[in-house]
């Protein structure tokens, strides 16, 4: 696997990869996509990247270590239904805000950094994981 | 429709027990993979087939005007594909440890914790 | 109820006491007793408050509200007996903690014994003034619990370890008895709290259940209170510290289940049974208890077995069936409380100055140790019945009570003259044998001990005379209204410690010559009872041995065969038994699914699901690993086409992204193993498991035919629909159900996809212990 097509590709499909699967996470609320599948996405791309080039350059692009962007994603997450409980409703109720900046009106809500956060652990665990194994097979 | 995918679980459950059952850890490994399809596809087929139409609002509407596919069991089944997925790895990981550890995948020689000439517990108080 | 009332945090004031105790005795040492000691102190003059009201025969409840929708309440209920019981408690409590803080001055672990203690009184205080069914069956259990933390406190010694576990086990499993008791209680009366349950005696009586929750109280009674055949705890119980003996096992917890037949005396009582039952094991267990006293030698098992023997007469008295005999229960247990406190405590005085228990060894210590020779001489006379003291009293009611002409009560009061008899000789040996004599060389040089561990006994024994001589004062404000409490009816005591000639002290008479002749001969006797018992040589105390190591020979035997070590093993039970019990349900109810309409599939849906049996049947027969693999990924990507076939874009996309990653990462694992390629297994074993999981797979497929036969329920499916864009703002349901519908649901599956993360990389990083070819060489 180690072509040297393969090599002089992956870093660009990892990258293509990862924007589409910010893409696929953002559009999740209103057509088929959402955190799981972004998540998924971006890990295969940094899985790539590893098979690749192999595991240290990924890390040092990463530069946090992956478990910990999957923590990240997980205080986020739980982040995400504080503001409910301030608001007085249940834990986790979605809140929605609709401001407008140059001109065009985002829909910016607690869900949306819930999913944000579902990305995260998905991304953090399994590129964990797949570098991990990656990793050992190295050596 | 449903009959067809209720014969399919049949057959998924059939094969992925038939490969639990066998002392090898990289035939249970197999067996764990396609126990969770099997799982996935019983909660889809009960929660009742739709031909190819996804549970999605069209643009502009308040809720969708013709029948969809019934969301519920893909949300269920969605985060359980990650799940299994992640368990998968784990067990995998564990049998290559334990492999590398104990030179064998059959699981009846892994005797480690539960060793076959394990005294009988202390009497007494 | 009436809500939050300071006489509850009294009562629950002992369990903030044991979490102060470690800390206070760490700041101020054994004088942390003095401090700690004002608790229940203040507990005994807060009840002091509500003695008058009780003597008028008002009862007070108040409690507060716990968990209604199970109908347990944090409920309290105090009538003459409960507020009897709580004084007692309290009151020797003070002088058992001050005791306590003597006697294990400078232990490495003075606090946590403390901490146990007042863990203790709280719950003993809790069994004794609970209303609530419930609260009293959890109490009566913390008392079991705390009573083995305080037998076990030397845990160092195997006999201390063996005997907590015994009354942990004996105590405890009466109280399992008693928790499916008050349930009967419960369901027969339909009440939560004792002073209602109370007034429901005749429904309970004329119950066919009667008889069901008369043996399950009784199985919690006789536990705890030592009743034959379940007296061999108590004696094994004074392995624990002696302010433990003095306190749980002579005064106080011992007696809960007197307190339990007394209280549910007005329900249960007053039936052919309840006066067979009772009169017969508690006299049995009176006599039974003071011949195995006389065997012993050591002060403290002496006294055990006539608290075993004494208990017995309590229970006897309870259940005789007359308002007198009650009333002489009530005076005993006063009685019995105050000089048999007062002898254990004398006890440990002498075992910590004089460093033996040893009767044989002690003697002449009355002038190393006057003030106890005086305690112990009060509290010996009151014990063996004589006059002036309160335990007199209480001989002559007993035998005005039960003397009467007919053959069974003169059968029980002859039984009952010999146990009183034996119980004086030991009262006399533990008196005078210490104390009298010539001075013998003990392994400490005697003498007396300090304030705080003489204190007790000292007022316990000269309570026992105060109140006999107060008799009237003593009647009128406890004995009445306690046993009013019990009889259910109101009672008007009014012994007093003047004679009366006539049966009751004639029979007083007898009772002490036989007693003063055994005296004379105790070494023989003890003798001639050491020879019976060797004889017999099985006692329950031996059978309880002998359960115990059965229990742990049957839990190996089962573990051993359950737990085999051989993974097919397990796999193979656990799938057995789903496929038959989706069988057997099925066949049991004929719920089997109809034949169901085969319509004809379009080409691509028939060729994806003939890809995907394919993808399986290579998993299968594959004859290398890297076969196995991608065949595994077939049959994934073939239910991801599924996915999309019927509407699940979503799943689609997820499930092609995981097969994707299993299958790299397989490949990346696999490489690295050198295993054999294929299934070596005989032929009969894979016929066998063949079998299995046809049962188990068939199972599935009737099962879900047969859920598909039932109509649909959309209810939960059309609420996301209808709410996913109005309430949620988004389009796509599935993602509105997981970050928002379901959002804890995800929070908690995304977080379990973290720690499979976490223990991937745990398994990845942690270095191989040793490699077989090492560790064989």
């Amino acid at each position: 696997m180690n072509t040297i097509i393969f090599r002089t590709v992956a870093p660009y499909l990892t990258a293509l990869m990862v924007v589409f699967s910010v893409f696929i996470l953002l559009r999740g609320h209103n057509d088929p996509g959402g955190g799981f599948i972004g998540g998924l996405i971006a890990a295969s791309a940094f899985a790539i990247y590893g098979i690749a080039n192999g595991v240290a350059p990924v890390r040092r692009a990463l530069y946090f270590h992956p478990i910990t962007l999957a923590g990240f994603g997980l205080f986020l997450a739980a982040c995400a239904g504080l503001p409910s409980i301030l608001a007085g409703v249940p834990f986790l109720t979605g809140l929605w805000v609709f401001p407008t900046v140059f001109g065009v009106e985002l829909a910016l809500s607690t869900p949306l950094f819930f999913d944000i956060g579902v990305y995260f652990v998905v991304v953090g665990s399994i590129t964990a994981i797949a570098l991990g194994l990656e990793d050992r097979m190295e050596n | 429709m449903e009959v067809y995918l209720a014969i399919l679980v049949g057959i998924f459950f059939t094969v992925s027990i038939y490969l639990l059952l066998s002392k090898y850890v990289i035939r249970v490994l197999l067996g764990v993979a396609v126990l969770g399809n099997a799982v996935n596809l019983l909660i889809f087929t009960a929660g009742r087939l739709t031909r190819e139409v996804p549970p999605i609002i069209p643009a502009g509407l308040q809720v969708p005007v013709d029948p969809t596919a019934n969301p519920l069991p893909q949300a269920l089944i969605l985060t359980a594909i990650v799940i299994s997925f992640s368990f998968f790895a784990f067990l995998l990981v564990l049998g290559y440890r334990s492999f590398q550890d104990l030179h064998t995948d059959d699981t009846d020689s892994m005797r480690f914790a539960e060793p076959v000439d394990e005294p009988a517990p202390p009497r007494g108080y | 109820m009436t809500g939050m009332n300071p006489t509850i945090v009294f009562l629950l004031s002992p369990f903030l006491a044991a979490l102060l105790s470690p800390v206070l005795v760490r700041i101020m040492g054994a004088n942390a007793a003095w401090l700690l000691a004002l608790i229940p102190a203040g507990i005994f003059a807060h009840l002091l408050g509500y003695v008058p009201s009780v003597a008028e025969g008002e009862a007070a409840t108040m409690g507060v509200v716990w968990a209604p929708s199970l109908g347990v309440n944090l409920s309290y209920f105090l009538d003459g007996l409960s507020l009897t019981f709580a004084l007692l408690i309290s009151g020797i409590g003070t002088l058992i903690i001050l005791y306590a803080g003597g006697y294990l001055k400078g232990h490495a672990q003075h606090g946590r014994f403390l901490a146990f203690l007042f863990l203790f009184m709280g719950s003993m205080i809790g069994v004794v003034t609970a209303d609530n069914l419930i609260a009293l069956f959890i109490y009566w259990e913390l008392t079991s619990i705390t009573s083995f933390l305080l037998i076990g406190f030397d845990h160092n010694r195997m006999a201390s370890r063996r005997a907590a576990l015994q009354a942990l086990v004996v105590t405890g499993g009466g109280g399992l008895a008693l928790l499916a008791g008050v349930v009967v209680l419960h369901l027969v009366t339909g009440m939560n709290e004792l002073s209602l349950v109370l007034n429901s005696g005749d429904v309970l009586r004329e119950s066919p259940f009667y008889l069901l929750a008369f043996w399950l109280v009784i199985g919690g009674a006789f536990t705890k209170s030592a009743q034959f055949p379940f007296h061999f705890w108590l004696p094994n119980a004074m392995e624990a510290p002696t302010p433990v003996s003095a306190y749980l096992h002579s005064a106080t917890m011992v007696k809960a289940g007197v307190y339990l037949l007394m209280r549910m005396n007005p329900v249960l009582g007053d039936t052919l049974v309840w006066q067979t039952v009772l009169p017969v094991f508690g006299t049995a267990t009176l006599v039974i208890g003071t011949l195995l006293a006389i065997r012993q030698t050591d002060l403290k098992l002496m006294l055990a077995y006539t608290t075993v023997a004494s208990l017995g007469l309590l229970v006897s008295l309870t259940g005789f069936g007359n308002e007198k005999a009650i009333e002489a229960a009530v005076y005993y247990l006063v009685a019995h409380a105050l000089f048999k406190g007062a002898l254990f405590m004398v006890a440990g005085l002498i075992d910590h100055e004089a460093g033996t228990r040893d009767i044989r060894a002690l003697g002449g210590l009355r002038s190393a140790m006057p003030l106890t020779f005086a305690a112990a001489a009060l509290a010996s006379l009151s014990m063996a019945g004589l006059p002036p003291f309160i335990g007199f009293m209480a001989k002559e009611e007993i035998y005005a009570a039960i003397a009467r002409a007919d053959a069974w009560s003169v059968a029980i009061t002859l039984f009952t003259i010999i146990g009183n008899a034996l119980m004086l000789v030991i009262a006399a040996a533990v008196a005078i044998r210490p104390f009298l004599g010539e001075a013998k060389e003990t392994p400490k040089h005697a003498h007396e001990g300090p304030v705080l561990m003489w204190l007790g006994p000292v007022v316990l024994a000269t309570l026992g005379l105060v109140s006999a001589i107060v008799a009237h004062t003593t009647n009128h404000l406890f004995v009445s209204p306690m046993a009013g409490a019990v009889a259910g009816a109101e009672v008007d005591a009014h012994a007093a410690i003047a004679f009366h000639i006539g049966l009751p002290l004639a029979l007083s008479v007898v009772t002490i010559a036989l007693g003063i002749a055994v005296f004379c001969f105790l070494p023989q006797a003890r003798f001639a009872m050491a020879k019976v018992l060797h004889r017999i040589g099985w006692g329950p105390d031996t059978g309880f041995d002998q359960f115990i190591s059965g229990l742990v020979s049957l839990s190996t035997l089962i573990t051993r065969f359950l737990q085999n070590g051989r993974m097919e093993a397990y796999m193979t039970t656990v799938f057995l038994i789903f496929g038959v019990a989706i069988w057997y349900g099925l066949i049991r109810y004929g719920e089997f699914p109809e034949f169901p309409q085969f319509v004809t599939p379009t080409f691509y849906e028939a060729g994806i699901f003939l890809l995907a049996v394919l993808g399986l049947a290579a998993v299968i027969y594959a004859h290398d690993r890297l076969t196995a693999i991608v065949s595994l990924g077939i049959q994934g990507f073939a239910v991801a086409v599924i996915f999309i076939l019927f509407g699940a874009p979503d799943l689609s996309f997820t499930q092609f992204m995981v097969e994707t990653l299993s299958v790299v990462i397989l490949a990346l694992v696999m490489t690295r193993l050198i295993l054999d390629k294929t299934d070596h297994r005989p032929f009969g074993e894979r016929f066998f498991d063949t079998a299995v999981a046809l049962i188990a797979g068939s199972g599935f497929l009737l099962l879900l035919l047969a859920v598909l036969q039932v109509p649909f329920d959309p209810a939960l499916s059309d609420f996301f629909t209808a709410y996913s864009r109005v309430v949620a703002h988004g389009r796509n349901i599935v993602n509105v159900i997981i970050v928002d519908f379901r959002g804890l649901d995800t929070m908690g599956e995304i977080a379990v996809v973290m720690i499979a993360g976490l223990g991937i990389i745990a398994l990845i990083r942690v270095k191989a212990r040793r490699p077989r070819a090492e560790a064989e060489q």
